[in-house]
């Protein structure tokens, strides 16, 4: 099989396109090659670390629960990153939580059940990986996306509150404004792949080898897979959001600006 | 009496209190013009009626009953209420009508409509179509679409030009004679003197004064003189 191996001196090389990212800083007196060295740094330790914890975590002696407890720390250290990302949405960490969890029980439910992929540790750590990586961006976008939906439209949930409308009647067109938004980046990049991009997991399997075709299957059954979770994240999200902006007697509570 | 507040007070996020009110008595009849500068707690007032907001601490009865009583969306269907702005959902005048009765039918569409001086042709028109005073009319026949027992108006003119302002003081004059109790915001007492039946002054969150119209003018407070002294003559 002809594989794209890196050898350690080919990752040395590819340093050199660190240099040109220094170089254009400089030339360009951006002043961020400090940043650039320090990112190239950081990258390179974390994923040493986080290769060399897979390798033991997914390794097939290791017993499953391992993998398992390891996609447990992703969606928690998920919740932290939506908080601080939008710190400014009330509840947002458990909130996050919750709407990663549930995807994950419903994606994983359906790529493992099914048996589109076998559950070993080596499917289950990148393919949750990837699923709580996307969600993420689709959670905060969610989120904020509420917050600004009802801070701009105060005015109309109020009249509609006045009517004597409950605060799930009140919410349910602005709420569902907010999902289309958060929705519509993934369902384009669904449509757009292949043409304009070609995915992460394609592109790796194709340079370690894999026939394309193969490799398409893959990727098409990750892409409905971040689709599925990033609905799912989205749905909970704005919905749990769109609870906590109201009080129990029916009330719009003070929004925070973003 | 409509409503009765009872040591009312209600605090700003900071702490300080927006308003502070130890007893008033809303009459159940005629327009009640609550009249004050702005930020003195008018609107804050008006919102603690139907519970858009709810006070810090104290006592609030409408029609004899604690508010909290009340479940809150029983309450704000027999409070009604128009806003500053017109506010117009997506769609027709009978879209706009159905948001306050999904049951209504054009016949009963008609009838409120003629309650506010339009007539039945606005029912297809579109919301976003009308002028600002016909919007707002629409906004009033929407409130009065719950069968409210009382209507709440915050500042219902301050977007409109002079002549869409008296048409919609006639219109609540109208309605206060036909037996709806109607508490009217405002900062203007030109308007206070055309449609006040009952004033109350509101400066930094207390009543300064209820009483007549005439009487406000002539109030010893210096605070009501201060601000009478910013109207324009």
């Amino acid at each position: 099989m002809n594989t794209a191996d890196v050898t350690t001196l080919g990752l040395i090389a590819s340093l050199l396109l660190v240099i040109v990212a220094i170089g254009m800083s400089a030339t360009q007196r951006l002043g961020l090659e400090r940043e650039i060295v320090w990112a190239t740094v950081r990258s390179l330790i974390q994923l040493l670390f986080v290769g060399v914890v897979l390798a033991f975590i997914i390794d097939p002696q290791q017993p499953l629960v391992l993998s398992w407890a390891w996609v447990a720390a992703m969606i928690a250290f998920a919740g932290v990153v939506i908080q601080r990302r939008a710190p400014e949405i009330p509840g947002v960490l458990p909130l996050g939580m919750l709407a990663i969890g549930a995807a994950a029980i419903v994606t994983l439910a359906v790529i493992f059940g099914l048996g589109v992929f076998p559950l070993e540790g080596r499917t289950l750590v990148p393919l949750a990986g990837m699923m709580v990586g996307n969600s993420m961006n689709a959670t905060v976008l969610a989120a904020r996306r509420v917050v600004d939906e009802f801070r701009d439209n105060r005015p109309e949930v109020e009249a509609r509150l006045a009517l004597g409308q409950s605060s799930r009647q009140a919410s349910r067109r602005y709420l569902q404004s907010a999902l289309r938004t958060a929705l519509t980046p993934q369902i384009e990049t669904t449509k757009a792949v292949g043409l304009v991009f070609l995915p992460g997991a394609m592109t790796g399997l194709i340079l370690a080898g894999v026939d394309p075709i193969e490799a398409v299957r893959v990727q098409a059954a990750i892409m409905y897979l971040i689709l599925g979770s990033v609905a799912t994240t989205a749905t909970v999200m704005t919905l749990g959001i769109g609870r906590r902006l109201f009080t129990t007697d029916h009330r719009l509570i003070r929004l925070p600006r973003s | 009496m409509a409503f009765e507040f009872k040591q009312v007070e209600v605090k700003g996020v900071d702490g300080r209190l927006r308003l502070a009110i130890r007893e008033l008595i809303i009459p159940e009849s005629g327009v009640t013009v609550i009249v004050g500068p702005s930020g003195a707690g008018k609107s804050t007032l008006l919102r603690l009626c139907n519970r858009l907001e709810v006070a810090d601490d104290g006592l609030i009865r409408f029609d004899g009953r604690p508010i909290d009583d009340t479940p809150p969306l029983d309450l704000r269907r027999s409070v009604g209420m128009v806003f500053q702005e017109p506010v117009r959902f997506a769609g027709t005048v009978l879209d706009n009508l159905r948001e306050a009765d999904f049951l209504i039918g054009p016949a009963a569409a008609e009838l409120l409509l003629d309650r506010v001086g339009l007539d039945g042709s606005f029912l297809t028109r579109l919301a976003d179509e009308l002028s600002g005073g016909e919007a707002q009319r629409m906004c009033i026949a929407r409130a009065l679409a719950t069968g409210p027992a009382v209507l709440l108006m915050d500042e219902p003119t301050s977007s409109l030009d002079p002549s869409a302002t008296r048409t919609i003081e006639d219109q609540a004059l109208a309605l206060a004679a036909a037996g709806m109790p109607i508490l009217w915001v405002t900062h203007d007492t030109a308007q206070m003197n055309r449609i006040a039946a009952h004033v109350v002054c509101l400066i930094d969150g207390a009543v300064t004064y209820r009483g007549s119209p005439a009487g406000l003018l002539t109030a010893p407070d210096p605070r009501i003189a201060a601000f009478l002294a910013e109207q324009p003559s």
